[in-house]
């Protein structure tokens, strides 16, 4: 008590004061003091934060402008000589795309304001949302550094490029120009000289005929963004390389370069692989002086420079702008849109809700305004806020259609699946689109994909990556409605282990994509998805579409494994036995054989079939649900003796897409064994079945053989079946060598055989 | 007479020039059927099978009348399309193409010499088509029951074992043997001693007196006791193998001989007994050809450690399994009403011990031959 009493006696303010001390608060400056409301709290985030928000700006660019993607990223290491135990550097970030460049007047607003973008007054599926993300990425770099951002684009294909650089006024959100010129240097030379790499890279030509690294015929048009900032590369979760690789996955249509850093930040000596993160062809490195082949469809690493090949030649569906759905407006919202309207349009109460609202009709508009007690024709300006109130109570009550759906443009299930195919190196991939549902007025899609297997670890947890209107998410998996998705559902009833209230075990990496208008985040960084019921349900129905097929695969591939020991075994001792019998009555073993090797294979395949009525899992499965499944065969080591009739992974990968590719126009992955006979793979093949069919051919020409002097034929039919397999052939596959230090084209493959 | 042989080796050599016997054209031509059949069946869309007599103790049968164990009607089907037959099933057909080359060049083998003639690597893998003798043995079997024809029919022979000496001559393919000239090793019982191969020229001997192994047998022939008492003495080794139990059954049906064991008094001395007088479950398709009911069990008896006052030192302690054994051996149907065995058995068991016919050495060197064996003999004194 006495304590207070003894208090010096605080000297008081007054209103006029503290009203001279009040003024207004740039965004810009809120958001210098507040950056980890935007994904900028420690130097690793801010690093990946500004890399992903040029890329998202950089794909939504082209895809707006109906461009197939090529975005080139590259992270240079500025002080690569730094203390070894630095905790940060300094690094430049340059995101390069092809898409239609930025007229030169709006450079400013773009790069120099937040808040300012073309996607937060729309009702539009798009991956940045408020218009903070570039511009925050720029102060962010000028805060830590001081330097300029730096923009170089060419809108125009005959014109110069230009080149601007500017740095943000966090006090007026302006942005301030300190240099502004013209140049025909774009996309910049000096990313294609940054050090050996990379310049030997932009000398090496793809099959397509042009250069590995930023060639000048891949970005006609385009933009280039440079931000220098104070940041720390380390791979592993939550990384660049993860985002990029998760990127590649969620956007088949792109095709993606990264050029890493030389030196690696800090304590990053343990470079190792984390869960599901593929080795992107970890081996290529060493092999490509050997037999290494450029395989278009693969992830694949040169020199430290990551290639994210294009895997499906076709944009995203082009999204409609919505107008708010009815049941989705809360009532401060409906008031200002009152408010707006009458400001800028005026009109009836009657045309503002069939104008402003998606699926009011004009017989649910009349009705409306009758349930407010007013007509059609009543102005909008008549219109009090108590009646627009009960116009709100009213639009909840009211029956009204769900919203409109073609707004939405989900990834889609085969190009889920070649995204899966390049990035994760698995044996059976499943993808699910579910249909389009609705979530506070908002129409949302949920799409998932699995991949099984292959060179996952097994023993570990499920990896689960996540995407949002085809961004990835990396953080706060815990926190998002799709992870909580998988958690809820049981794995156990596909033949997966899963701990009470877990992920499930196994080598399996699980992919969920929201796709909507407005996708919920928790958070401005937007990390997670918002745990609305509508939206776990449907996640969860996608995850148990997928995980049926996974199970019933699973039971299949060990019924298979079975029978295919079983025929093993049989087909083993058939050749002793025709012999034998031959020995003892003359007749001629060949053509016992080949009655006993018939029979062997009517065993099996009935065996096959009985398994098939048994099987409780495998009678679930109904025809249309085949398709979305890819199965990349194993290879088998039981008979390692015996010539390799493998299909290389990639080889296998190209058929099953291509086995599913429908109506593509140019495709790539599938034109080495698809362009002569376009329409016999069309048909999405029953892969249960293909599968099925394989390891018999294979086997066949695996068997043993009667007499010595089949062998050598006996080793033709293997090469033979092979090509049969890789289908209509007709020109060879464009292969690519190590030679000195280049790429050479090879016409001819020295093969194993 | 020498050189007709050789001539007769110089035809042997080129198969086309053989002319087989008509019991091996029998066999030929049951071998043929049952490999025809199988190819008939495949090329017709069917499962080959093979249709093999059970040699399991369900299908094998106690005829009382007969007093010797028989094999029943029941017979399983080896099919190649089933998984755990597959492999028995090629072995079969290759062992029936070993025994058809055998047959057409007029040679015998080993039953280890087919296991080798047939063994090597399933083309195209590592695997073998034999891996053990144990596999190859029980096939021929098979082949012996399915074609209903015995295995010098199959001109397979087993490891000689088994030992003769005594009071007759029998003429061994061709050569005259006088087995009362046999020094110290005595005449080795073939494999083979059916009448094609043996025949017995002039038997002067009363009984045949069968121990159960070498060292017994020595000791009796160095004592000549065959010689004073005027019979044939034979060992088997342990088990006797078919030959030798063959030679006793031809010693007991055609000369009229009885058969006297001297075996260890013990459950396997037990059963030795039991499968000379009854035949074994495994070859029950044999028995008309093996077994011997009227064989006689002379000892060593379990009541002998007193009857002959013999010393603590020749307890050997009867061990679990025995017990078990001997229980199984006493429930055997043709021993199960016979009061003597069940006294004898339940006196071993009683005892708690077993003993060893060389037990009675510790009495004398030849007490066995010159006391024990005599004493019991002229008494009657024997289990039947």
């Amino acid at each position: 008590m006495s304590s207070v009493a003894k208090a010096p006696r605080r000297p008081r303010v007054t209103a006029e004061v503290m009203a001279g001390r009040q003024r207004d608060i740039s965004v810009s400056e809120f958001f210098a003091k507040n950056r980890h409301l935007l994904g900028f709290d420690n130097p690793r985030k801010a690093l990946l934060t500004t890399v992903k928000e040029a890329v998202d700006n950089a794909l939504d660019a082209c895809e707006e402008a109906g461009i197939l993607p090529d975005v080139t990223v590259v992270i240079e290491d500025l002080q690569p000589d730094r203390a070894a135990g630095a905790k940060s550097s300094r690094y430049r970030v340059t995101v390069v795309d092809n898409g239609p460049g930025i007229v030169r007047k709006q450079v400013e607003n773009i790069f120099g304001r937040l808040l300012y973008g073309s996607k937060f007054h729309r009702l539009k599926m798009s991956r940045g949302q408020q218009g903070i993300g570039i511009s925050a990425a720029g102060m962010y770099g000028l805060i830590t550094t001081g330097k300029p951002t730096i923009i170089h684009t060419r809108p125009d294909t005959r014109k110069p490029a230009h080149h601007i650089e500017l740095a943000m006024n966090t006090k007026t959100n302006r942005a301030e120009v300190t240099v502004d010129v013209e140049t025909q240097d774009f996309p910049p030379a000096r990313l294609r000289d940054l050090h050996a790499a990379t310049r030997r890279l932009a000398k090496v030509i793809e099959p397509e005929g042009h250069a590995a690294l930023l060639d000048e015929r891949d970005y006609p048009t385009g933009t280039s963004v440079s931000i220098e900032l104070e940041g720390r590369y380390q791979r592993g979760r939550g990384s660049v390389d993860e985002f990029l690789e998760l990127t590649a996955i969620a956007n088949p249509h792109a095709r993606i370069s990264f050029v890493a850093p030389t030196k690696i930040s800090g304590d990053d000596d343990s470079d190792v692989s984390y869960r599901g993160q593929p080795r992107l062809m970890p081996e290529s490195a060493e092999t490509a002086g050997g037999n290494g082949t450029f395989n278009p469809v693969q992830t694949l690493e040169h020199d430290g420079v990551t290639f994210f090949p294009r895997a499906v030649h076709e944009l995203p569906r082009e999204t409609q702008e919505i107008q708010p759905h009815p049941r989705g407006v809360e009532l401060g919202t409906l008031l200002q849109m009152v408010k707006d309207h009458q400001a800028s349009e005026g009109g009836s109460l009657y045309s503002f809700l069939q104008d402003r609202f998606c699926r009011v009709s004009p017989t649910t508009a009349s009705k409306l305004c009758e349930a407010i007690g007013a007509t059609s024709r009543t102005r909008l300006s008549d219109v009090d806020p108590a009646r627009v109130e009960k116009l709100y109570r009213e639009l909840q009550e009211v029956k009204l259609p769900p919203p409109p759906t073609d707004c939405l443009a989900p990834i889609g299930v085969r190009q889920m699946l070649a995204g899966l195919l390049k990035g994760v190196r698995a044996e059976f991939y499943a993808a699910s689109s579910r249909e389009p549902a609705v979530y506070r007025g908002r129409p949302f899609q949920i799409e998932a994909a699995l991949a099984y297997g292959g060179e996952l670890p097994g023993d570990e947890q499920a990896r689960v990556i996540r995407f949002a209107n085809r961004v990835p998410l990396q953080y706060q998996q815990s926190a998002c409605s799709s992870f909580k998705a998988v958690i809820d559902t049981s794995w156990k009833n596909y033949n997966l282990q899963q701990p009470r209230g877990g992920l499930p075990v196994g080598p399996l990496v699980i992919m969920i994509h929201m796709a909507s208008v407005w996708v919920p985040f928790t958070s401005e960084s937007k990390e997670a998805i918002a745990d609305y019921d509508e939206i776990r349900k449907e996640m969860k129905l996608a995850l148990m579409e997928c995980g049926r097929k996974l199970g019933t695969y699973l039971n299949k591939r060990q019924k298979m494994r079975r029978e295919s020991e079983r025929r093993d075994v049989f087909e083993r001792y058939i050749g002793e036995i025709s012999r034998a019998i031959e020995s003892i009555t003359g007749r001629e073993a060949n053509l016992i054989y080949d009655a006993l090797l018939t029979q062997a294979r009517k065993h099996t395949a009935i065996a096959d079939a009985e398994l098939d009525e048994d099987g409780k899992v495998v009678r679930k499965v109904t025809a249309p649900d085949d398709d979305g499944i890819i199965i990349i065969e194993q290879p088998r080591d039981d008979h390692p003796e015996l010539p390799p009739v493998r299909q290389t992974r990639g080889e296998a990968a190209a058929l099953k897409v291509a086995a599913r590719a429908k109506d593509l126009e140019s495709p790539v992955l599938i034109s080495d064994s698809e362009s002569a006979e376009p329409g016999k793979r069309t048909k999405p093949t029953k892969s249960p079945r293909t599968k099925a069919s394989k390891p018999a051919s294979a086997k066949a020409a695996n068997r043993p053989t009667l007499d010595p002097d089949r062998k050598p034929a006996s080793g033709r039919s293997t090469r033979k079946s092979r090509t049969d397999n890789a289908a209509p052939a007709t020109k060879p596959r464009a292969k690519l060598r190590w030679v000195d230090g280049k790429l050479v084209r090879v016409d001819d493959e020295p093969g194993l055989f | 007479m020498a050189k007709k042989s050789v001539t007769g080796r110089s035809q042997a050599t080129g198969p086309s020039a053989i002319k087989l016997k008509a019991r091996d054209q029998q066999t030929l031509k049951k071998i043929t059927a049952l490999a025809d059949d199988v190819a008939t069946r495949a090329i017709k869309g069917k499962d080959p099978v093979v249709a093999i007599p059970t040699r399991s103790r369900s299908n094998t049968l106690w005829n009382k009348k007969r007093g010797i164990l028989e094999m029943g009607s029941a017979r399983q089907e080896r099919q190649l399309f089933n998984l755990n037959q597959a492999k028995q099933f090629m072995q079969t057909m290759l062992h029936a193409g070993t025994i058809k080359e055998l047959i057409d060049a007029d040679k015998t083998s080993s039953l280890r010499g087919v296991f080798y003639k047939a063994k090597h690597t399933v083309a195209g893998t590592k695997e073998n088509t034999f891996d053990r003798q144990e596999e190859s043995d029980p096939i021929l079997e098979d082949l012996e029951v399915t074609l209903g024809v015995l295995r010098e029919e199959l001109h397979i022979f087993a490891e000689n074992r088994g030992t003769l000496v005594g009071n007759l001559t029998i003429i061994d393919k061709g050569d005259e043997i006088n087995c009362r000239r046999m020094g110290s090793g005595g005449y080795g019982i073939p494999s083979i001693v059916e009448p094609e191969v043996i025949q017995f020229k002039k038997c002067d001997a009363d009984f045949v007196l069968h121990v159960e192994k070498g060292t017994v047998w020595n000791r009796f022939n160095e004592d000549r006791f065959w010689e004073k008492h005027n019979c044939i003495l034979t060992h088997g080794g342990g088990q006797p193998p078919r030959g030798v139990r063959r030679l006793l059954q031809r010693f007991n049906q055609e000369l009229r001989l009885p058969i006297i064991c001297l075996l260890d008094c013990d459950p396997w001395g037990h059963y030795i007994y039991s499968v000379i007088k009854q035949g074994s479950i495994s070859l029950a398709f044999e028995s008309t050809r093996l077994a011997i009911p009227e064989a006689k069990f002379l000892g060593i008896r379990a009541k002998d450690f007193h009857a002959c006052d013999l010393s603590d030192a020749v307890k050997i302690d009867l061990s679990e399994n025995d017990v078990k054994r001997a229980k199984e051996i006493a429930a055997y149907p043709w021993f199960e009403h016979h009061r003597g065995w069940q006294k004898e058995i339940a006196a071993m068991l009683q005892n708690g011990f077993k003993m060893e016919v060389e037990a009675m050495i510790t009495k004398d060197i030849s007490y066995v031959t010159e006391t024990y064996v005599p004493q019991r003999m002229k008494a009657k004194d024997w289990l039947e």
